[in-house]
Parts: C-alpha cells; sequence; structure tokens
C-alpha cells in the first residue's frame, strides 16, 4: 500500500525508457548547472574577501561570552566549544518545554473533554487564543511584557518562601550533591530504558510489570536522601546568593515554547478522544468498569495510538520553535552561530551549513527515535 | 424553566463532587483574574494622550493610539498611504470573490488571486510608474507588510508545492529524490535558519554586483520553506483521490498533465483545502519572525516604538494590541477553514 502511493500512479503512463532517461538527464543538467553557478559565484565572493570555504575557523578562539550556559565556557573557548555548549542550551530549553507542554497540554486537553461547562469553556480560551497568535510575538510578551516589567531583587516575588522571581530571573534552591549524587543521577536516567528491557526479558505476567517502574522511583528517593543538603537562594546586598537562577530569557522562552505547544497538544488529545467510537465507551461501561477504568484501559490505549504520531510532530516543532529564543537573546544555536559568530568570522556560508546541519540532525535522530516508539504502540493493536 | 436551569447547572457544573469543587474552584480564579484584567484593560486605562505622562495604573492605550498608524503602515509615506488601503481593497475583493462557494468562475478566480491580484498590489505598493511615485521596500512596514508577505508567499509556493507534490510522486528516481530531499531538509529545519540563509547566503549564490533586496530575500525564504508544507498537503490530496480516478483518466486517453489538470488535482485540492488555510494561518503568524532578521512588520515595529522615549515600559500593551490584531485575523480564518471541513464532510456522506 505505501509503496503502491509512494511511486504514485506512474505506471498509468509508461514513459519510453529512452525518455525518462532523456528526462531525469536534462534535470540533473539543470539542477548540476545551477549548483555550480551559486559555487562559482560563492567561490568568487569569497576570493575577492581573501577567504575560502574552510571549517578550521571552528578551532580558533571565540572571544566572546554567553550570559547563560549548563556547560561551563568561557571566552577563551574555541567556536567548537561555543557551538557545543549552545547546543546544550537548545536542548535545555527544548527538554523543559516538552515535559511543561505535555502536561499542561494533557491538563487542557482533559478540561476540554471534562463535560464540565466552565472548565471547557475556560480550556478552549486559552486554547483558541494561544493558537491563533503567534508564537514568536508570545515569547517575546513573556519576555518584554511580563519579565522585564518584575520588581527588582529587593522586592522580589516569593514563591512559596523557598523561590523568588524578579527582573534577573528566577531563583530556585539548588541541590547539593552528595558522594554518590552524581552516580545515582546517572543510573536514575539509565533506569528509564532498563525497565522496558527488563518488562521484556523477565517471565512476568504483563499485566503485573508495571511493578518494574518502582525502580526509578527508588532510585529517586535513594537521590534525595543521597544529597547533602540544599542551598537556598537569599537577598544579600542588592542580589541573590546561593540557589540556582533561571535568567529570564530562559524562562520567557520556556513559557512561550511551553504554552503553544500545550494549546495544540490539548488539540490533539481531544481530538484522538473524540475519535473513539461511542461503542467502545458504552461497552466498558456496560462491563461494569468504573470511568476511571474506562478511560485507562478502553479509551487510552486506543487515543494513545492516535496521538502519538502527531504529539511527536508538536515535539519537533517545539525543539525547531527554540531558534526563536533568538529574538530574545537566550544563547541557543541560531543566536550564537547565526548571530554573534556569523559577524566576528563573516564565514556565511560554514556557519549556515553548521546550524541547518544540526537541526537535521536533531530531528532526524528524534523522528527515528519517536517512530520506533510509534511502531511498538501500533504493534498492540492486534 | 427553572427546573429546566437547575438540570443544566446539575449536568454541567456539578454533576460529580469533583466536578463540582473544579467548578468552585475555577470561579474563584476568575473571580480574581477576570476584574483585575477589567480594571487595567478598561477602567484605569487612558486612551489618549501624547506620552506615557498621561498614564497612571491601568493600560496605556493612548500609546496605541499615538501609533497606530505606524503599527498599519509602517514608514510608508503619509501622503501614499490610499495606496496601501486600495491594494488591501483589491487583496479584500480578489480574496473574496476566490474563496465565495456559489461564484460560478471560481477556479478563474483563484488563478487571478496568484496572478493578476500580486502584479496590481504590486504596482501599487512599489510605484514608479503611472505616474505613482517611488516607495523604497525599507518603507514598508507594520501589518501592512505582515499581509503582503503572507499573500506574495502563498501565490510562489503554491504552484511550487504542487510541482514538488508531483514530483515526490514521480515514477523517475532522480526527480522523486530530488523533491524529497528538498522537501525534508526545509522540514527539518527552522523557519528563522531558513530566513538567515535568505539573508546572508543568497546575495553570495548571486554574481557579483546583482544587489536583492531585503524584503524579495525574505519571501524567497518564507516561499521555498512554505512550497515544502504545501507540498506535502497536497500530496496527500493526490493520495486521497480514488485511484479509480486516475485509472478513468487514463482510459479515455488523458496523458500525465491532462489527467492531473482535468480530473486529478481539482478532486486532490478540495480535500486539502483546509489543511491548506490552515498553513496559511501559520504562514500568517510567521511572518512575524521576519522582525529578527531586520524588517518592521507589525512586531518588529511594536518593539521599535517601546524605544521612544515618551512611550518607555509599555511592552504590555505594544505586544497585547498585537496579539488582538493577530488573533483576529487567524481566528476568522480558522473559522473559515472549519466551515469548509464541514462541508466537504457533509458533500462525502
Amino acid at each position: 500500500m505505501a509503496r503502491k502511493s509512494r511511486s504514485g500512479n506512474s505506471a498509468l503512463w509508461p514513459m519510453k525508457p529512452s525518455h525518462a532517461l532523456l528526462v531525469q538527464g536534462v534535470a540533473i543538467a539543470i539542477g548540476g548547472f545551477f549548483i555550480l553557478w551559486f559555487g562559482h559565484n560563492a567561490a568568487s565572493h569569497l576570493a575577492r574577501r581573501g577567504m575560502q570555504l574552510d571549517f578550521g575557523f571552528l578551532g580558533s578562539v571565540a572571544g566572546f561570552g554567553m550570559p547563560f550556559q549548563i556547560l561551563s565556557f568561557a571566552p577563551t573557548d574555541t567556536y567548537f566549544m561555543a557551538l557545543v555548549t549552545a547546543f546544550a542550551n537548545t536542548l535545555l530549553v527544548s527538554a523543559l518545554g516538552i515535559v511543561t507542554a505535555t502536561i499542561l497540554g494533557f491538563g487542557l486537553g482533559v478540561m476540554r473533554l471534562s463535560g464540565n461547562w466552565l472548565l471547557e469553556t475556560v480550556s478552549s480560551a486559552i486554547i483558541e487564543l494561544v493558537r491563533n497568535t503567534p508564537q514568536l510575538l508570545q515569547i517575546v510578551f513573556w519576555y518584554v511584557g511580563v519579565l522585564q516589567l518584575l520588581p527588582l531583587a529587593r522586592e522580589s516575588l516569593s514563591i512559596g518562601g523557598f523561590a523568588y522571581l524578579n527582573i534577573r530571573g528566577l531563583f530556585l534552591p539548588a541541590p547539593i550533591g552528595g558522594a554518590w549524587s552524581s552516580v545515582l543521577l546517572i543510573v536514575f536516567f539509565l533506569s528509564f530504558a532498563l525497565v522496558p528491557l527488563l518488562r521484556r526479558w523477565l517471565p512476568v505476567e504483563p499485566r503485573r510489570s508495571s511493578v518494574f517502574w518502582l525502580l526509578p522511583l527508588a532510585l529517586l528517593a535513594a537521590l534525595v536522601v543521597s544529597l547533602k543538603g540544599w542551598s537556598m537562594p537569599a537577598l544579600k546586598g542588592f542580589n541573590f546568593s546561593g540557589g540556582m537562577v533561571l535568567p529570564p530569557e530562559l524562562v520567557a522562552l520556556w513559557a512561550g515554547l511551553s504554552l503553544y505547544s500545550a494549546a495544540f497538544i490539548a488539540e490533539i488529545v481531544r481530538a484522538s478522544v473524540e475519535a473513539i467510537s461511542r461503542g467502545q465507551v458504552e461497552a466498558a461501561r456496560s462491563l461494569g468498569l468504573k470511568p476511571w477504568l474506562t478511560l485507562r484501559l478502553v479509551i487510552l490505549p486506543q487515543a494513545l495510538r492516535l496521538m502519538i504520531p502527531q504529539i511527536t510532530n508538536q515535539y519537533l516543532n517545539l525543539i525547531k520553535s527554540s531558534s526563536l529564543g533568538a529574538a530574545i537573546a537566550y544563547p541557543e544555536i541560531v543566536q550564537i552561530f547565526a548571530g554573534t559568530v556569523l559577524n566576528q568570522s563573516g564565514r556565511a556560508i560554514e556557519v549556515m551549513v553548521i546550524v541547518m546541519g544540526v537541526f537535521l540532525v536533531i530531528n532526524l535522530a528524534a523522528s527515528a527515535a519517536l517512530a520506533r516508539l510509534n511502531e511498538r504502540v501500533a504493534l498492540k493493536e492486534r | 424553566m427553572t427546573e429546566k436551569i437547575r438540570r443544566w447547572i446539575h449536568t454541567n457544573l456539578f454533576s460529580s463532587p469533583l466536578m463540582g469543587l473544579l467548578t468552585v474552584f475555577t470561579i474563584v480564579v476568575l473571580a480574581v483574574v477576570l476584574p483585575a484584567l477589567f480594571r487595567w484593560a478598561f477602567l484605569d486605562a487612558v486612551f489618549v494622550g501624547s506620552s506615557r505622562a498621561v498614564c497612571g495604573g491601568g493600560a496605556c492605550w493612548a500609546f496605541i493610539a499615538d501609533r497606530l498608524d505606524q503599527f498599519i503602515y509602517g514608514r510608508y509615506a503619509p501622503a501614499e498611504r490610499w495606496r496601501v488601503n486600495l491594494a488591501g481593497l483589491v487583496l479584500l475583493a480578489f480574496t473574496a470573490l476566490a474563496i465565495w462557494p456559489r461564484n460560478p468562475f471560481r477556479v478563474l478566480c483563484v488563478a487571478l488571486l496568484v496572478t493578476l491580484c500580486p502584479a496590481i498590489v504590486g504596482v501599487l505598493m512599489v510605484g514608479g510608474v503611472f505616474g505613482l511615485a517611488f516607495v523604497p521596500t525599507d518603507q514598508w512596514g507594520g501589518l501592512s507588510l505582515n499581509i503582503i508577505l503572507t499573500f506574495a508567499t502563498v501565490a510562489i509556493s503554491l504552484p511550487l508545492g504542487v510541482l514538488l507534490a508531483l514530483g515526490r510522486r514521480s515514477g523517475l528516481p532522480v526527480i522523486r529524490w530530488a523533491c524529497t530531499i528538498f522537501i525534508e531538509v526545509l522540514r527539518g529545519v527552522p523557519l528563522l535558519t531558513v530566513l538567515f540563509m535568505a539573508m546572508v547566503m543568497l546575495p553570495m549564490f548571486l554574481p557579483e554586483g546583482i544587489t536583492f533586496d531585503r524584503l524579495l530575500r525574505a519571501i524567497v525564504g518564507l516561499s521555498l520553506f512554505v512550497s515544502a508544507y504545501f507540498a506535502e498537503i497536497i500530496r496527500g490530496g493526490l493520495q486521497g483521490v480514488p485511484r479509480g480516478q486516475y485509472e478513468a483518466a487514463a482510459a479515455i486517453g488523458l496523458g500525465f498533465w491532462g489527467a492531473h489538470r482535468q480530473v486529478v488535482l481539482p478532486q486532490a485540492f478540495r480535500l486539502v483545502v483546509p489543511g491548506i488555510v490552515n498553513t496559511v494561518i501559520d504562514l500568517f503568524k510567521d511572518t512575524t519572525l521576519v522582525s529578527i532578521i531586520g524588517l518592521f512588520d507589525l512586531l518588529g515595529i511594536v518593539g521599535q516604538s517601546l524605544k521612544d522615549p515618551n512611550w518607555l515600559g509599555l511592552g504590555r500593551e505594544g505586544y497585547a494590541f498585537a496579539a488582538l490584531v493577530f488573533f483576529v485575523c487567524c481566528y476568522a480564518m480558522s473559522l473559515f477553514s472549519q466551515s469548509v471541513e464541514r462541508r466537504i464532510k457533509s458533500a462525502r456522506h
């Protein structure tokens, strides 16, 4: 089926082999001509500036600092390190955004399905407002219209007495790692990959295998116990010390990415659940399943299968949209590379190839991983 | 009557203890948020004035009123702004004819919308002929720029998208692979990087001395990007046309192009109108990205106006206004798309 549709209906209009060769030859000639012509023009532009296509500039000293990074980066590091650092910043905001967008999106979606008129109205008002305004506008609004109008450090807004919000960003308590904390953290992340493997290998009845999810939970508990303590943000003079700070650029971009994707995810959740025929729900209810079990055993498994490819798309969109951080100077890959590095080094072609290449690789990797997940969910159908 | 109301309240607000709790909680939140918002936006707001000084604790809509012309026309010469209005009317008239369901010449109108209409609008906006004064594109801006970018991009990328979709389904491997790679690469990278590429790389790929207008570069970038999305939507439509239609067209002796033009594409297009409108909505929202590469669209000009010493710190008002404008336009388009979707569904059953 897929095979047939990929090759279209060309069999209906067969082409003489000689014609097919001729047409493709002409296509290659035209394409090749343009590529050569563009290449020639680019080479002469570069030659006039005494440059040539060369990725060696990645090894030279960057000479600029980043306002925020999760890896360590100093102005004396190379452009390559700047690329790695900016890439990590892109991944950070994307990961944060994906988590909150999923939670918010399912929340809004469930609100719309709740059967409660008030919740439905509030939820659809939020969804329509978010979906019908530009994402860039929302990000800039959070940054300029909200975070930059926050009070100074002395009049910070306190969130429950342990987090503080002011014009310099969001100040959060930071964990102080004990002897085993970093090891436990790594094992904790690995355990998510381990659980599906254990479920496959160990001969346990499938319905009871969710017990294995206690493993990451136990690791998380051990991780919390292993901590030496928490460093709390405290006002000292004109600024906070201790804890950790999320700069306003990160918070604004995070908020903008999460809310926008959440609105689309909510619509996907609603449409997928509504696509399940009423008969399924009625059959489950007449079997005596309680609403919660109907949801968990009948609706969700079927709706999830419809949702996953679409939500995957939203995740990929979110990763791509993290480039909008360039508008508010969040040091992600477009801002640092297509902005700062391009201006400093003048290496337009190399820089753009790197930036687009990075996004292509992220996209291909993510869609391959999620395609496999999708396959697994789809297989359960039979 | 009261019984009816009571039952409605019971089923829609208090169907279970949990629902009742959530309803009460939502009412409390709304009771806090909405009056405060209303007071800020209307009661305490100031609507007229020439500087920030006139504003108190509420919204400072005087800023919007003062800058409204710029938000719509950018830096387009004030004496020539009637041309922008006329161009807008022309666009509106052609669009209305093209989407009016009972128009007997609808196909012709759609064709004119992507050919004659851009020509008229281009002459009106650029000028330099028929006694119209020349207005360089760096003076264009505001909402009119967003609208022009959207229309120009659709006019270029819709035909390109059809060709790419047909190319991706072609039996010729070279053409199929070229189209597939083009589509997948453009769908795999953010629009912003495509715009940057159009800005910095396009001039390098052309011979020395050929300078390329900045606005035109943005349109090229947007068109390449959007054509990949159109291509995938149209390909979906082509796959949705039953195989029997292709076979019937071939059986009555139509060639590949004839069959597609007269039989397949009209049916495919009917299927994908909602998808195309949704892409146009996304495109209209995404035209705001040109503000990052230095064009002054609505978002860009609002950002620039915020730096005016007379109106410092009015980000909330400026962006709330821009959001309202975009919301009205996009919501209207999405209502149209939904009505088309309903019509397609009812036509099928």
